[in-house]
């Protein structure tokens, strides 16, 4: 908005001198500068003139005399993009322009690491997208290398080198097979930032359960629940154990505490006992009295 | 002219009307909205129905010692029995409502004997529940009373539980953090089964929910209904009629109603689950026992709900699911619980099954939410 506003002000202080954009006469500029580097302006002519310097975001204005350098401080203009110069004088107005770009060096990093939370073993499951900005938060739009390094306390670490396109760098990296948090880092030059990826057991594999007699009624208990890969399922998993006996059906949704689920149901003889997790089907018992 | 005509009679109709009703007043009317301020709207208890209906209206007006006072077995139970018979010893819907109407019907009488059928309708947010209770009334000299058959609700012995809580908190991003700073992730949902069904002059949905993910979610289903050219019919959500907190792979049925649509005007249907991180704890846990199927003019799921945790819950909300042979989800259904689960304490639970929907179901699945008055789960 900033920007927008500065141009418009910039477009209208230069329409307002069409006779002096006609006589635009000789105006040494630097073709290009980096964002808060100095830079100066040479001018022709003789006498007291303004000099204005209208880009995006920023308007410089000086009082010069025609025919003198006149310099900017490192850091007078920060803002990358296309510069308009107007030149004021007397009798006479010189234009011209320049370009700023972003310094080469990256300064700071905008890290977006999705998804935060993702179950083990998924391929291509993490992906790392990184924003190269200098030390004036200008988008570095030259090439740069930007490593991508995910490791966490199983598995080996992966690392990958991606040169940035128009200030951007991507990839994509697989979860690791045990659970456990993951540190994916991001670093360009002496810039490094870092996310933190949770991954998490996925679907329960193997779910079996035992049962027992508890007075009138039947202690179930699911053996630990692990994952394909052999990750503990955590505590607060739904486990859904559903007897089914004549003319009836009993059902409790139970959390899973230390690894397992435990709960009571009615002792029928004959009845089926189900247990599940999710989609996720576990072993039947048919339950005979003794 | 013919206004004015409209208007006369419009004026006419309404005088006549407030005259019959001022009077021959309808006693449920008169005793559930509260006119009257004394024993005016009871008439003598000349006969059974009239006793049971004093009964009724006193007990309408909360006026428990009244009501109390008139019936004739009270030494066998104090007064404060009677009221908890009535309104639950502990916050549930039944205590936060109130008795809607009522109507009384003799099943026999003799001389000196009668019993009598009554049904107190009461109306809470969630609907209105009936609690039906076949009185005997004795005749004490003139006067019929009434023997109150009181239910004594089941009083948990003080006792520690032990519960090993497990509850997950969460932190949000701030609001000064960078654009790009890492937010908690909302819970992976899936939809696992959904299809639209044309009924009573309208299009439901039905499905079924998971959640895939490790951490608790609060869950939304919003659909609309597409025409062929891809432009809305109608959008709505499920409601009431969905378990909203999932637990890790928790899975909850959804019926989603669209009324006055018919299913050929409908080409595609787009369905925007939603979840959002919350705080939740993983108890209590309530299983379900006794479920079955009845059949009937009237079917019904019914079953008894057992609070296997500690915690005293106050409401508790049931969600049926019907399959047919194939599997296939055919209706979802759900009722309150009107009375507090007491610990290890089974408390019954009945729904409303269309008869359409039973003669088809082979298997049904309940699930149950329970609401705490001190949070929410």
């Amino acid at each position: 908005m900033k920007s927008i506003l500065t141009l418009s002000l910039g477009t209208l202080i230069l329409a307002s001198m069409p006779l002096a954009m006609a006589q635009a006469g000789d105006l040494r500029l630097p073709k290009s500068i980096e964002a808060g580097a100095a830079f100066s302006i040479q001018s022709t002519g003789s006498g007291d003139a303004t000099l204005y310097i209208v880009g995006p975001g920023q308007v410089l204005r000086r009082s010069v005399q025609l025919g003198e350098t006149t310099s900017f401080a490192p850091g007078d203009l920060h803002n990358a993009g296309h510069y308009l110069v107007a030149l004021a004088g007397p009798s006479s107005t010189q234009t011209g322009a320049f370009d700023v770009t972003a310094a080469h060096q990256p300064a700071t990093l905008s890290f977006l690491a999705k998804p935060s939370r993702l179950p083990v073993d998924l391929h291509d499951g993490i992906s790392g997208v990184v924003y190269v900005f200098d030390a004036f938060q200008n988008l570095v739009l030259q090439p740069a290398h930007v490593s991508f390094q995910l490791s966490g306390v199983a598995g080996t670490t992966q690392t990958r080198t991606i040169l940035t396109q128009d200030g951007v760098a991507w990839t994509k990296m697989n979860s690791a097979s045990k659970e456990g948090i993951a540190q994916f880092v991001a670093r360009a030059g002496d810039v490094a930032d870092t996310r933190v990826i949770q991954q998490v057991p996925g679907d329960p594999c193997g779910l079996r359960m035992n049962a027992r007699p508890s007075g009138q009624r039947l202690a179930l208990e699911t053996e630990p629940v692990r994952d394909c890969s052999g990750n503990p399922v955590p505590d607060g998993t739904i486990v859904t154990f559903t007897e089914a006996y004549s003319g009836g059906e009993a059902t409790v949704d139970v959390p899973l505490k230390r690894g397992v689920a435990k709960t009571e149901m009615p002792a029928y003889d004959g009845a089926t006992i189900s247990v599940a997790a999710g989609v996720v089907m576990g072993n039947e018992i048919r339950w005979e009295k003794r | 002219m013919s206004g004015r005509v409209l208007a006369v009679l419009l004026a006419v109709v309404t005088v006549a009307l407030i005259a019959v009703g001022t009077l021959w007043p309808v006693q449920a009317a008169l005793a559930t909205a509260g006119a009257g301020s004394g024993s005016d709207l009871l008439r003598p208890s000349s006969s059974p129905q009239a006793a049971v209906e004093n009964l009724a209206t006193e007990i309408a007006r909360q006026d428990w010692e009244k009501a109390y006072s008139s019936l004739a077995n009270k030494n066998e139970f104090t007064q404060a029995d009677f009221e908890r018979d009535l309104r639950g010893s502990y916050p549930s819907l039944r205590s936060h409502s109130s008795l809607e109407s009522f109507d009384a019907r003799p099943l026999h009488v003799s001389a000196d004997e009668g019993q009598v059928r009554l049904n107190l309708r009461w109306s809470s947010v969630v609907g209105t529940f009936l609690d039906t209770r076949n009185l005997q009334v004795t005749k004490v000299g003139e006067r019929w009373q009434v023997l109150w058959p009181i239910v004594k609700e089941p009083r948990v012995p003080p006792q520690v539980i032990a519960v090993n809580y497990l509850r997950w908190d969460v932190i949000y991003r701030g609001a000064e953090d960078d654009w790009g700073a890492q937010d908690v992730e909302a819970p992976h949902v899936r939809i696992v089964d959904m299809h639209p069904v044309d009924r009573g002059g309208g299009v439901v949905l039905l499905g079924e929910l998971l959640n895939e993910d490790v951490v608790p979610a609060f869950v939304t289903v919003k659909a609309t209904l597409l025409r062929k050219d891809g432009s809305p019919i109608a959008t709505e959500d499920s409601f009431d009629k969905i378990s909203h907190v999932l637990l890790p792979r928790q899975v909850t049925p959804f019926l989603i109603e669209f009324h006055k649509v018919a299913l050929s005007q409908v080409d595609s249907v787009h369905m925007e689950p939603s979840s959002t991180l919350i705080a939740a704890s993983a108890d209590p846990v309530i299983g379900i026992e006794d479920q079955q199927l009845n059949g009937g003019p009237q079917p019904s799921l019914s079953g008894k709900l057992r609070n296997q945790s500690g915690e005293i819950v106050n409401v508790a909300h049931v969600l049926g699911t019907f399959y047919d042979s194939n599997g296939q989800l055919i209706w979802v259904s759900d009722g309150y619980v009107d009375r507090a689960l007491l610990p290890d304490t089974p408390a019954s639970f009945t729904m409303s099954v269309p008869p359409d929907i039973a003669s088809k179901t082979k298997t049904e699945r309940a699930v149950t939410t329970a609401y705490l008055s001190n949070r929410f789960q």
